[in-house]
C-alpha cells in the first residue's frame, strides 16, 4: 500500500531527524593529547565525589593553566566506585576523585588504576597516600564530634566514639550514616576494632543515633538544639563559621584523639583510569591538585579540609593534624563492600 | 438514581484497564472512549510499520519492569529473602504504606470539598480559586519540601510527609472533580431530593458515587507520586522505599540490596493499580432518555462562607503561600549575586532541551500507538496501551536504575548519553502524551479525512492537511504535560545523564545537600516558572472537556 510506503519514508526521516539533534547534544569523547606527548591538551572527564565547589575551582584553575576542558561527573564515593568498576574498560572517566578512601581503594582493587607519575606521588607524604602507589591523598579530614554546649557540657562529651553505643546515649547523638562520610569512619572502626566489634557496635548505635542525610545537615540539628551532638567531619564546622556562622553559631567541636577509631583521619584519594582515553592531561590533572596551586586553593578555599602537600601548610585556623593523635591506617586497606554490607544487615541502609 | 449500564454517560468504558482514569491529570481522558465507534477505521488494517512502531516502543516499556522481575531471578532466593525480610525492610513498609494510607483519603477528602466548594456553591471569588488551587501541581514536590523546612527547620518524619505530600498533590483529585462536578446532571440530584434525601444524603449517596472515577483515578495518581518521590521526603528525613533505594544506589551504584528493594516498590505500585482497578466497579449513573443536562443550580453557603474562605484561603496559604514566601526570602537574603552564576543559565538551556526534545520526541513515538488505539482498536492496541502505563506507574529511580544497568552491560554505546536519558523520559511520561493524543485523535472526524480524500488529496496529506489542524491542541497539551514531567525531574536524570550534565532540578538538590538555601532559591524560582504556564493550560483543557 501507498499508505504504508509514505508512512514509512515520514517515520524514517523523522528518526533519523531525531537521531541527529540528539546526538550532536551528547558530550565529546576525550580526545588524546596531539602533538607533543609530554603537553597536556584536549579534555577529561573527571568521576567527582569530592564536594564540587573544590573540584570546580581546581577545574577551573586547571582549564586557565593548561587549556584542557575539564567535565565533572558528580556523585558520591561509593556510588562512582561502584560505577567505576561496573563501567570496567569501557569507562568514560579519566580521574577518579573521592572524599575518603574506601570508594577509591575499591577501584584500585579491581585493577583500574594506572600507577600515579613519581613527580605526583613526591609531592605527597607517605602517610597520606597508599603504598601500592596507585592513587593518592588529595586532602585530608578529621573526624569530630559536634556538640551543643547548652544541651551538653563538656565533662559530658564522650571519651572515645565508642562510648555512643551505651544506652546512656539513646537518641541523643546524630549522624548520616548513608553518607560516604560516615561509611569511612566505620570502616576504619572495622580496621581497627574487627568485624565483631564493629558489627555490634553499629546494632548500638542503631538504637541511639538520630539519623540525618549529610553532614551539615547534623550540625544544623545539632546547632538548632534538636539533638546535643553528632559524629561529623571537622570541616562542615569550620566552612559554616568563615561564612555566616548561621548553622555552627552555638556549637562546638570535640576531637577524640588518643588514636581513637574516632580520631580517624580520613584520607580523599585522586587516581588515573588506566583506560583514560587522555593520560597525559589526567596525569597532569592529578599533578596540579596535589601540587602547590591545586593545594593552595584548598588551603584558602571554602573547604577548610587539610592540605596533603608537604609545600602548604594547613590553614592557620585548623587545629594542626599533627596535634590530632589518628590511629595509624593504610588508606588501601579500608574495605567499603564490608562496611555497605555491615550497615545494610544493622538496618541504616 | 439509575445504575446504568456503560451508554453515552461522560466515562467511558475503558478498554486499557487501570490508569486510563488516572492519568485524568490531564482532565482529558474522559471523552476518549466513546467516540472511537465514530471515528471508524481508514483501511482493513493498520500499517505494518506503525505496528511494528508501536510494539517496539511497547516493548521498549517492559524493560524495567523486565530488569527487576530478572535481576530478581538472578539473585537468587536465599539472598533475596535476606534482603527482603529484614527489619529495615519492616521499617520503610511501615513507612510507606502509612504515608499512602493517610494521605491518599486526605487529598481525596481536600480535592473533593475545594471542587465543591468552587464548582457547586455560590462562594463569591471562586473562579479565582479554581485556578488557584491548581497551581501547587507548579511547585515541584521537593520545591514545597524545601519551602516548608526553610519555614519550619524541626519538620521530620511520617506526619511532615503525609502535610507536605497532602499540599503537594491534591490538585490531582481537585482538578478531575471539578471538572467532573461541571458535568454532574442535576436531575438525578432533584430526584433523590423528591425521594426525601437531606443535603448530605444527596450528597454521600448521589454526587459522591458520581464522582467515583475522579476520585478514584486520582486517587491512584496520588498514590504512584508518593510512592515514586525522593527528593520531598529526603529533605525532611522521612524514609520510603523509594529514598531507601536511592540511599542503597549512593552507597552501592546498582548493588542487589537496591534492586530487592526496587522489587517490593514494584509489588506496591502494581498493588495500587489493581486495588484502584478493582474498586471503579461497572455501575453508571445516567439519565434515560433524551435531553440537555441544565446547568446545575449553586447553592449558597450562608453562615458557613467565612469556612468556605478559611478552608479555600488556609489551603492556598499552605499550598502555595508557604514554599513561595520561602523561596522569596532566601532570594531577598542572597540579592543580585545568586542570579550571577553562570551555571544558572546553562541550568535553564540544559533543562529546556531536556524537556523540548523528551516532549518531541514522546509525542512522536507516542503516536503510533494512539492512532492504533482510535483507528483500529483491537485486543492488540488495548494491550499495547496498558503496557505503557504499567512502566509509567513504576517510580522513576526503578527506570532509572534499570536503564543504568542494562546500558553499562549491554548497550555501551548508549550508555551515558543523552539518548538513553530521553528514552528514559519517554518510558516515565508516555502515558501523558498517549492520553492526550488518543482523546484528540478520537475526537477529529474521520470522514473529513476521507472527503479530502475523494477530492484526490494522497492518504497522508489528507491526514497531514485535515486531520493534523484539529489535533494540534491535544499535541500541544500532550507536548506540554511531558515537558513539565521533564523540568522537575530529579533522580532519573541524576542517575542517567551524560557527564557535566546540569538541569535545574540537580543544580538545586546539589545546593540543598550543602544547605544553601539561599543558592537554590532561583532554581527553585526557574522550575515554578518554567511549570506555571503548563499548570494553567492543564487547568484550561480540564475546564474545556467538562463542557463538551
Amino acid at each position: 500500500m501507498i499508505l504504508t510506503r509514505r508512512w514509512t519514508l515520514l517515520a524514517a526521516i523523522g528518526t533519523v531527524t531525531l537521531l541527529g539533534a540528539t546526538g550532536c547534544s551528547a558530550p565529546e569523547k576525550s580526545s588524546p593529547a596531539a602533538s607533543d606527548a609530554s603537553t597536556p591538551s584536549g579534555s577529561i572527564t573527571v568521576y567527582n565525589a569530592q564536594h564540587e565547589e573544590l573540584t570546580q575551582a581546581w577545574a577551573d584553575e586547571f582549564t586557565a593553566e593548561t587549556g584542557v576542558t575539564v567535565t565533572l561527573r558528580n556523585g558520591d564515593d561509593s556510588e562512582l566506585g561502584n560505577q567505576l568498576v561496573q563501567e570496567g574498560s569501557a569507562s568514560k572517566a579519566d580521574v577518579f576523585l573521592t572524599e575518603n578512601s574506601p570508594a577509591i581503594t575499591l577501584v584500585d582493587q579491581a585493577g583500574l588504576f594506572a600507577p600515579v607519575d613519581d613527580a605526583t606521588l613526591a609531592q605527597v607524604p607517605e602517610q597520606l597516600r597508599p603504598s601500592t602507589g596507585t592513587w593518592t591523598g588529595i586532602a585530608a579530614r578529621s573526624t569530630v564530634f559536634a556538640y551543643n554546649p547548652s544541651l551538653l557540657s563538656e565533662s559530658e562529651v564522650p571519651d572515645s566514639m565508642l562510648d555512643l553505643a551505651d544506652p546512656a546515649w539513646a537518641g541523643r547523638w546524630a549522624a548520616s550514616p548513608s553518607g560516604a562520610d560516615f561509611q569511612a569512619i566505620v570502616s576504619a572502626l572495622l580496621e581497627l576494632k574487627g568485624e565483631d566489634a564493629t558489627r555490634d557496635w553499629l546494632a548500638a548505635m542503631k538504637e541511639n543515633v538520630v539519623v540525618y542525610k549529610g553532614n551539615s545537615t547534623v550540625m544544623k540539628a545539632i546547632n538548632a538544639g534538636e539533638i546535643p551532638g553528632g559524629v561529623i567531619y571537622h570541616y562542615y564546622w569550620f566552612a559554616d563559621q568563615a561564612g555566616t556562622g548561621e548553622n555552627s553559631a552555638n556549637t562546638q567541636m570535640h576531637y577524640f584523639k588518643n588514636q581513637d577509631p574516632g580520631a580517624f583521619v580520613s584520607v580523599s584519594g585522586g587516581g588515573v583510569l588506566e583506560t583514560s582515553a587522555n593520560p597525559v592531561a589526567a596525569q597532569a590533572f592529578l599533578a596540579y591538585i596535589t601540587g602547590k596551586g591545586g593545594q593552595e586553593i584548598l588551603k584558602n578555599g571554602t573547604s577548610f579540609e587539610y592540605p596533603v602537600s608537604d609545600s602548604v601548610d594547613a590553614n592557620p585556623a585548623l587545629v594542626p593534624i599533627s596535634e590530632l593523635d589518628a590511629p595509624v591506617i593504610d588508606p588501601s586497606k579500608l574495605n567499603s563492600t564490608k562496611v555497605t554490607d555491615l550497615m545494610t544487615e544493622a538496618g541504616f541502609l | 438514581m439509575i445504575p446504568a449500564a456503560p451508554s453515552t454517560a461522560t466515562t467511558a468504558p475503558d478498554p486499557s484497564g487501570t490508569v486510563r482514569a488516572a492519568v485524568a491529570e490531564t482532565g482529558a481522558s474522559g471523552s476518549a472512549g466513546f467516540t472511537d465507534a465514530a471515528a471508524g477505521r481508514v483501511g482493513k488494517r493498520p500499517s505494518a510499520f506503525i505496528v511494528a512502531a508501536a510494539i517496539t516502543v511497547s516493548l521498549l516499556g517492559l524493560l524495567p519492569l523486565g530488569y527487576v522481575i530478572v535481576t530478581g531471578i538472578l539473585t537468587g532466593w536465599p539472598t533475596l529473602s535476606a534482603l527482603v525480610f529484614r527489619p529495615r525492610v519492616g521499617e520503610l513498609l511501615l513507612n510507606t504504606v502509612g504515608l499512602v494510607v493517610i494521605t491518599v483519603p486526605l487529598t481525596a477528602a481536600i480535592g473533593v470539598a475545594a471542587a465543591w466548594l468552587v464548582g457547586r456553591t455560590s462562594l463569591p471569588g471562586r473562579r479565582v480559586f479554581a485556578v488557584l488551587l491548581a497551581t501547587p501541581l507548579a511547585v515541584p514536590a521537593f520545591v514545597n519540601s524545601y519551602g516548608w523546612v526553610s519555614a519550619v527547620p524541626s519538620l521530620n518524619g511520617l506526619w511532615s510527609g503525609v502535610l507536605i505530600a497532602t499540599l503537594s498533590y491534591f490538585p490531582l483529585v481537585y482538578l478531575p472533580c471539578a471538572a467532573a462536578f461541571r458535568r454532574l446532571d442535576p436531575t438525578v440530584e432533584e430526584a433523590a431530593e423528591s425521594l426525601g434525601s437531606g443535603a448530605w444524603g444527596v450528597f454521600f449517596r448521589v454526587i459522591l458515587p458520581q464522582l467515583r472515577l475522579p476520585i478514584l483515578g486520582g486517587a491512584l495518581l496520588v498514590g504512584l507520586h508518593l510512592l515514586s518521590e525522593y527528593g520531598a521526603f529526603a529533605m525532611i528525613r522521612f524514609d520510603t522505599f523509594t529514598t531507601a533505594i536511592v540511599e542503597q544506589y549512593r552507597s552501592t551504584f546498582n548493588g542487589p540490596a537496591a534492586t530487592a528493594l526496587a522489587g517490593v516498590l514494584v509489588l506496591l505500585c502494581l498493588f495500587l493499580l489493581i486495588g484502584e482497578s478493582g474498586a471503579r466497579g461497572r455501575s453508571r449513573y445516567a439519565r434515560i432518555g433524551s435531553g440537555v443536562a441544565r446547568v446545575t443550580p449553586r447553592r449558597s453557603l450562608g453562615a458557613f462562607t467565612p469556612v468556605g474562605y478559611l478552608f479555600l484561603g488556609g489551603l492556598f496559604t499552605l499550598a502555595i503561600g508557604v514554599p513561595f514566601w520561602s523561596v522569596i526570602r532566601w532570594l531577598a537574603q542572597g540579592g543580585a549575586t545568586v542570579w550571577t552564576e553562570p551555571v544558572l543559565v546553562q541550568a535553564l538551556l540544559q533543562t529546556v532541551g531536556y524537556g523540548l526534545a523528551g516532549a518531541v520526541v514522546t509525542c512522536l513515538l507516542a503516536f503510533p500507538i494512539a492512532f492504533l488505539a482510535v483507528r483500529y482498536p483491537s485486543r492488540l492496541s488495548r494491550g499495547l496501551e496498558s503496557v505503557n502505563y504499567l512502566t509509567s506507574s513504576l517510580p522513576g529511580i526503578v527506570t532509572a536504575l534499570a536503564l543504568v544497568t542494562i546500558s553499562i552491560r549491554f548497550v555501551q554505546p548508549l550508555y551515558q548519553t543523552t539518548v538513553l536519558v530521553i528514552v528514559t523520559y519517554l518510558l516515565m511520561f508516555l502515558p501523558r502524551a498517549l492520553v492526550n493524543l488518543r482523546a484528540g485523535l478520537a475526537q477529529v472526524p474521520v470522514g473529513l479525512e476521507e472527503a479530502a480524500r475523494s477530492l484526490g488529496r494522497h492518504p497522508v496529506a489528507a491526514f497531514l492537511h485535515v486531520t493534523t489542524r484539529f489535533f494540534a491542541p491535544s499535541a500541544l497539551a500532550a507536548g506540554a504535560l511531558v515537558f513539565l514531567g521533564i523540568v522537575t525531574e530529579l533522580t532519573a536524570t541524576l542517575l542517567l545523564a551524560p557527564s557535566g550534565t546540569r538541569t535545574l532540578a540537580i543544580q538545586f538538590w546539589s545546593k540543598v545537600n550543602d544547605i544553601n538555601y539561599v543558592g537554590a532559591a532561583p532554581y527553585a524560582l526557574l522550575m515554578i516558572v518554567l511549570s506555571l504556564p503548563v499548570t494553567y493550560l492543564l487547568f484550561a483543557r480540564s475546564r474545556l472537556t467538562s463542557t463538551s
